[in-house]
């Protein structure tokens, strides 16, 4: 149990610590993984080394122990999100649960209908619509968005016509780092009979969450965002919906019963999980949620809101006319998300202009502080592109993080001015 | 001796003052090039004669490493015979550079490189119609 929430702390939960300590690595990439602690790897260790077997199927003991590992993993996740067991579905991760929920509902929806989404989308809540789109009549819009503040109801509700059958939202941006406002738009689109998925990858991480709050009707999260391994992830759904979807994948553990002609499927979550789970990743993000209850996740989004407080006033003080960053300011209403150019409008011969290229960026961060920072669109073309860049350099913070860290950041933003401004 | 990123003279001076920038009006061959991790683009133009690579231009919108890559290549295979520039391989390109780059990196300076080698290919097929 850990009562304070110190960083230093928790970093000795996390064997990487000890490499990143000796070469002296500050990892600031959390927005794309998470480090993973001892009890995660522990979880997924001790599964193998003692109860590994296949889960639902074997009536002999390790077999029964492995399906109780996995069912309990499902009934803790749920428990984590104020969601339930049958509504809790493990996939590879939040792309696959959306993915999954676009191909499902298009079809119940007999490919008809108007799917909104925000110009803050990952492409993960942009392509599997676009996808949709190409093989029904099923429509994406994107609705209008803004940089410096959250979205809220007013926002969308200006958007939906009589045709919208989906609204499907990020709840954190990961580029700007804008938590969205979402109370009442749950109940609001419930009243017009409309569908409200959330994709909640850069938020289940860092803040509480619960389904009940959201009043949403599917939602989507990774698993390797939030100390556990990669390969799992969660569509949650409400139950009633989920029953009426139609199956994504066929194969074993989905089917009642399978003729030559046609199947029966399988009750939820069970449904939507053919062929053998990944049993493991179940497990260690079981793990992992143990680990974010003991910290307390209003003690997480404190921590976090803490630094991207400092961030943003280290930023300022700093001074710096080429350093143009993104995303609202108020900590408030932004996670500890912080993309950045370094771009200067004038000066310097250069024939393409005074501006520092992210990746030149985040290759020097690396190399002269070891700073680990993210650069490219982050899978966010859209937002990227209405930002009048084609890139940003992207620092995102997590439980191990500290002011210090942020310090390092500036530190080497500094130098790479220094470096490559003229 | 690789150097590193953090001072390289080579690439410093070719992102500083790249060779061969700009356009050609009517090239004999042109082609749009992007590299999809980071949005890198080039737009290179080619005038070709008797074989030989007569002139080379580009406009790159990138990083230090496409830059100074797109301007180290244009310098090198400038005046040189297509089937000559053909043998040139991946590796030659990465050790006229001189950095020690990981893979991620290795596709900005191979951005130019990719664009040169399929203009060429599609040349020297025309040419044996």
């Amino acid at each position: 149990m850990i009562n304070m929430f110190d960083p230093l702390e928790i970093r000795k939960h996390f064997p990487i610590f000890e490499r990143f300590q000796r070469d002296g690595i500050v990892y600031l990439d959390n927005a794309a993984t998470t480090q993973k602690p001892s009890e995660v790897i522990n979880a997924i260790v001790n599964y193998y080394e003692n109860s590994n077997s296949n889960v639902h199927r074997g009536v002999y003991r390790i077999g029964e122990e492995a399906t109780d590992l996995y069912n309990r993993s499902r009934e803790n996740i749920a428990r984590f999100i104020g969601g339930t067991p049958e509504g809790t579905i493990f996939v590879r991760n939040a792309t696959e649960a959306l993915n999954l929920a676009a191909s499902s509902l298009t079809r119940m929806l007999g490919g008809e209908g108007e799917v909104l989404v925000t110009r803050m989308e990952h492409h993960s809540n942009i392509v599997p619509w676009q996808i949709a789109s190409s093989v029904s009549g099923i429509r994406l819009r994107m609705m209008e968005s803004h940089t410096d503040r959250p979205l809220k109801w007013e926002d969308i509700e200006k958007d939906i016509t009589g045709k919208t059958k989906i609204v499907s939202v990020t709840h954190v941006s990961n580029l700007l780092g804008t938590i969205n406002d979402l109370r009442e738009v749950g109940k609001n689109l419930h009243d017009l009979g409309i569908i409200f998925i959330v994709d909640a990858a850069q938020s289940v991480p860092h803040m509480p969450v619960n389904v009940n709050d959201l009043e949403c009707d599917l939602l989507a999260f990774s698993g390797h965002k939030m100390l556990a391994p990669s390969g799992i992830g969660v569509l949650y759904g409400k139950p009633e919906l989920l029953d009426r979807m139609p199956p994504y994948m066929g194969g074993g553990e989905m089917i009642k019963e399978v003729f030559e002609d046609h199947f029966t499927a399988a009750d939820i979550p069970e449904k939507f999980e053919a062929g053998t789970p990944n049993i493991e990743g179940a497990i260690g993000l079981s793990a992992a949620v143990d680990f974010l209850k003991n910290l307390g996740m209003d003690n997480v989004r404190n921590h976090e809101k803490d630094l991207i407080s400092y961030t943003l006033r280290r930023e300022q003080e700093m001074n710096m006319p080429s350093l143009i960053s993104y995303g609202p300011r108020d900590p408030e209403v932004r996670g500890g998300i912080y993309a950045f150019n370094i771009r200067k409008k004038d000066g310097g011969d250069r024939p393409f202009g005074n501006e520092v290229h992210p990746h030149d960026i985040s290759h020097l961060a690396d190399r002269i502080e070891g700073v680990e920072l993210r650069s490219g669109h982050h899978c966010a073309m859209p937002q990227t592109v209405s930002l009048g860049v084609y890139a940003t350099a992207r620092a995102s913070f997590y439980i191990y993080n500290t002011r210090d860290d942020v310090d390092h950041l500036f530190d080497v933003i500094g130098k790479i001015e220094r470096r490559m401004i003229k | 001796m690789s150097d590193d990123i953090i001072y390289s003279a080579i690439i410093d001076e070719h992102y500083e003052e790249p060779r061969n920038f700009g356009k050609i009006e009517d090239p004999d061959e042109d082609i749009m090039e992007t590299n999809p991790t980071c949005g890198d683009t080039i737009a290179m133009y080619l005038r070709l004669g008797d074989g030989k690579i007569r002139e080379i231009k580009y406009v790159a919108r990138g990083c230090l490493i496409s830059v100074a890559s797109a301007s180290i290549l244009s310098e090198r295979v400038s005046g040189k015979d297509v089937s000559e520039v053909l043998k040139m391989s991946k590796n030659d390109i990465l050790s006229y550079l001189g950095l020690d780059l990981g893979p991620a990196r290795e596709k900005c300076a191979l951005l130019s490189y990719d664009a040169l080698i399929k203009m060429l290919r599609k040349y020297e097929k025309e040419a044996k119609k």
